[in-house]
């Protein structure tokens, strides 16, 4: 029942006839990076400022980039602030992961038209090629994080892997070009460390990138160590002019790593995590969690592996022509598992439980992996301080602080 | 970066298999009233392919306009050329769907799920226990049986209804008993004074029923607290819980393991299921709202 | 066909009796035949008798203004009738028989002055109607749920 996902299938190593040593860009050579991807028919998306928050958008030139920015973040708390350097990538997690990007919140499937009886269905075809339907891309993800990315190749495993690939998906995945960055300042929320996703991009099968960046910001020239993971990643740096990165450079993304994971906001002990849920299905913890827990979703709608989908069909209204619609759904929604007769999850209790008992645990017997990258946006955003780090220490009997509310 | 199909089993070779999120016309043959509420519907597809499929199985039956509703398929494995789906009207879907009179198109996709495996009871005694509309997804498994009747030992059928009105496929009921050597016992929860048979509960037919319970092979169909007691009730005559089969139903939507409504636990039901051992099921029965 | 002392001991409802009750419950017991459609009792009247089917089946019927309804059927080697324990000892159903029924008739009045002389024998009596009552209730409470027939709900 359970396929071992070995993630050793596609070595990137392979991709690359020689291994192309790391390269230095300044923030010239960024733009020019951006330019590139452009020029090649990317559209570009990056982090911007947006409504008090870092959010993905499309970008063009460094000045869309959130300069000088930095985040606070903690349960229930999310603040930008003016950080005194220049650094374009100096805050943690953004409100949202690069999930939307491949996996939209609303994906036409099929239109019908009925006539005379007879119906036929056209489904929303990419024509197998690309998914370039409605200016939908290819896309350029600029300034991905690790935990992200590693999250990306579990959304890749989840909708790829089982017994249909998503073929809208494959599609946009395929033609993308993926730019990550590691992480110079991590968040009070984060816990990749905990979760073997960070804070630097490994590259590999789990993390894959095309060219990965990490921002010196040292006193010297503001410069980006540029990593190369693909021969696609090459060959779009072979278009700018980019020296071989100097010794000093590759140790000081050295450091730049080994310093932002020593700055972790929050643990998780993974160790014996997912027989340790199977076994608390009565713990009276849960109940403690219930009383908080407000089943809002924001957890499932920020967390960059959540998968969960429903449909809508809709008609117009003629009758003739109906659509069929794949959004976005959540299993604390008190429709999510209901059958005739009854719901099964009805109280909040049990669906706080199935999301964490799912994303930490029943997760790594269906897809071999955690389902959770520590990305730490479902503790920054759920308005009720729910701290999925703290609920797992309690189930193990770990005695928790004092709340403030 | 690789190719996100090298992520797939079977490679870049199921990106080019029929979508199964889009619905095959399938035109209604013909309807025929069960019960008050059960309709069996007849399709036979508008394009002449016909459906593979196995004993167990469901499809996703689509109501155009209206919306769709997974469906146990109901009739002859050996029959490939119409699908049979036994239909209760419980809701606006389902409601569309036993209405379509003959000649209306339907939409199906699938089928989905694990089967009944009844040939792994070979050599052996086979014990069907059934309930309400539970019967009709365990048709094909009885019908699969029969066609090999040679191969098992003793047969024998379970069946517990709500009211005599409410039992479905009596000539075949009949015809099981009389000609087919299938051990029949039915049961009703209530009846009238007309009803010459059985009535209580079905999983009371489990301790009277005469069959090697070791070597036996159990399938249960039915609403879930009736399958729970009727898996305690074989397990208890002594048939082991890798051997017992249990068809589960939960929240289905997309049918191949991608939108997650389906999930218990670790197990895709539309995927890993519907049809799973008592040995893996027990303990995800035992606890509320899992 | 078996006397009642030969066929009591073989019966799992009597398993584990020893020889001298055994008699005892022989002693009260009758056979007894009911042809299709007869009744053997009657909601109100006095339950003097628990029955032990050995051929046929019994439906526990009750009359409404209607036809009646059956609410449970008793089988073949089934024990049926508790009422005989509990004041003031009046059947609280119909029973009649759906085909021709034999079975054992135990005389229950008798029995009760025995159980009265005797607790040890008494206690060991009831329990055993103490199970067959909880079966029955179970099977009675899990068809209240009326799991086969569900509301309308939206699909």
């Amino acid at each position: 029942m359970t396929e071992e996902f070995d993630g050793t299938r596609s070595v990137d190593a392979e991709s690359i006839p020689q291994p192309i040593p790391p390269r230095t860009l300044d923030t010239t050579g960024l733009q020019a990076l951006i330019d590139a991807l452009a020029w090649r028919g990317y559209t570009v998306i990056g982090p911007t400022v947006s409504g008090g928050a870092i959010v993905n958008a499309p970008i063009r030139t460094l000045d869309d980039l959130p300069r000088g920015w930095g985040d606070a973040q903690e349960a229930a708390h999310y603040r930008l602030r003016r950080r005194d350097d220049d650094a374009f990538f100096g805050f943690a997690a953004g409100a949202q992961s690069a999930k939307p990007v491949f996996f939209p919140t609303d994906e036409l499937l099929w239109r019908g038209r009925r006539t005379r009886g007879e119906f036929t269905v056209e489904p929303e075809s990419d024509d197998g090629s690309t998914a370039a339907t409605a200016g939908q891309g290819p896309y350029a993800l600029l300034g991905v994080r690790s935990c992200d990315l590693h999250a990306i190749a579990i959304h890749d495993r989840v909708l790829t892997g089982r017994v249909q690939a998503d073929a809208h998906y494959t599609a946009r995945r395929e033609e993308a070009f993926v730019v990550s960055v590691s992480c110079t300042d991590p968040g009070g929320t984060c816990f990749c460390v905990s979760m073997g996703t960070g804070p630097r991009p490994e590259g590999g099968a789990r993390a894959r990138f095309d060219l990965s960046l990490t921002e010196l910001l040292d006193g010297g020239v503001h410069r980006f160590v540029v990593e190369v993971g693909s021969e696609r990643g090459a060959d779009v740096l072979s278009d700018i002019s980019a020296l071989p990165a100097p010794i000093d450079d590759l140790a000081a993304a050295d450091g730049v790593a080994t310093s932002a994971a020593g700055r972790m906001g929050r643990t998780l002990d993974t160790d014996g995590l997912k027989e340790l849920l199977y076994t608390s299905v009565e713990s009276p913890r849960w109940d403690d969690v219930a009383s908080r827990c407000l089943a809002c979703t924001n957890c499932t709608m920020v967390c960059p592996t959540c998968f969960c989908t429903t449909v809508h069909d809709v008609s117009d209204l003629t009758g003739e022509v109906a659509e069929r619609h794949r959004v976005w759904d959540s299993c604390f929604d008190s429709d999510f598992s209901y059958i005739h007769g009854g719901t099964v999850r009805d109280s909040t209790k049990s669906r706080y439980r199935q999301w964490m008992t799912h994303k930490l645990g029943s997760w790594i017997d269906q897809f071999g992996t955690s389902g959770c990258v520590g990305c730490g946006r479902c503790i920054t955003w759920c308005p009720a301080a729910i701290d999925i780090t703290a609920e797992a220490a309690a189930l193990r009997g770990v005695p928790q602080p004092a709340r403030p509310f | 970066m690789g190719s996100i199909a090298d992520f797939q089993p079977g490679g870049a070779a199921t990106l080019t298999r029929p979508d199964p999120m889009l619905p095959r016309p399938f035109r209604v043959h013909r309807v025929h009233q069960d019960t008050r509420d059960t309709y069996t519907l007849e399709l036979e597809p508008t394009d002449g392919a016909p459906l593979a499929w196995l004993p167990g199985q469901f499809t996703m039956l689509h109501a155009f306009g209206v919306g769709e509703a997974p469906i146990s398929i109901s009739g002859d494995p050996s029959r490939p050329d119409r699908i049979e789906h036994t239909i209760r009207n419980v809701g606006s879907v389902t409601a569309a769907l036993v209405t379509a009179g003959p000649g209306t198109v339907l939409g199906v996709r699938g089928p989905f799920g694990t089967g009944w495996d009844v040939g792994t009871g070979r050599g052996g005694d086979v014990v069907v226990v059934a309930g309400g509309i539970g019967l009709a997804p365990l048709r094909p498994a009885i019908l699969e049986l029969i066609a090999h009747r040679a191969d098992y030992d003793r047969v024998v059928l379970l069946y517990g209804a709500r009211t005599p009105e409410d039992i479905l496929f009596t000539d075949d009921l009949r015809a099981w008993a009389e000609r087919d050597g299938i051990i029949v016992e039915v049961t009703v929860d209530n009846g009238q004074h007309a009803w010459r048979g059985r009535v209580g509960f079905v999983t009371q037919l489990v301790t009277r029923a005469g069959f090697d319970a070791v070597r036996a092979l159990g399938l249960i169909c039915g609403p879930e607290v009736m399958m729970r007691y009727a898996a305690q009730a074989l397990s208890d005559r002594g048939v082991r819980p890798e051997r017992l089969r249990l068809s589960m139903e939960r929240n289905m939507k997309c049918g191949v393991g991608l939108c997650g409504h389906c999930q218990l636990r670790e197990l895709f039901l539309c995927v890993d299921g519907p049809v799973l051992g008592y040995d893996q099921l027990a303990p995800l029965m035992s606890r509320a709202e899992l | 066909m078996q006397t009642i002392a030969q066929y009591l001991p073989e019966h799992p409802f009597f398993a584990g009796l020893d020889d001298a009750t055994i008699d005892l419950l022989a002693g009260c017991a009758v056979n007894i035949h009911v042809r299709a459609d007869e009744f053997l009792f009657h909601e109100g009247t006095p339950a003097d008798h628990f029955y032990l089917l050995r051929h046929g089946r019994i439906a526990i019927e009750v009359r409404t203004p209607g036809p009646p309804m059956v609410l449970d059927t008793v089988e073949d080697g089934d024990v049926v009738g508790w009422s005989w324990v509990v004041p003031p000892y009046l059947w609280t159903f119909d029973g009649r028989a759906v085909n021709d029924v034999s079975a054992v008739a135990f005389d229950a009045a008798c029995l009760r002055i025995k159980c009265l002389a005797n607790p040890l024998l008494g206690y060991d009596l009831m329990m055993r109607f103490v199970r067959l009552m909880n079966q029955r209730l179970q099977s009675a409470r899990v068809r209240l749920i009326d799991m086969y027939g569900g509301t309308q709900t939206h699909g």
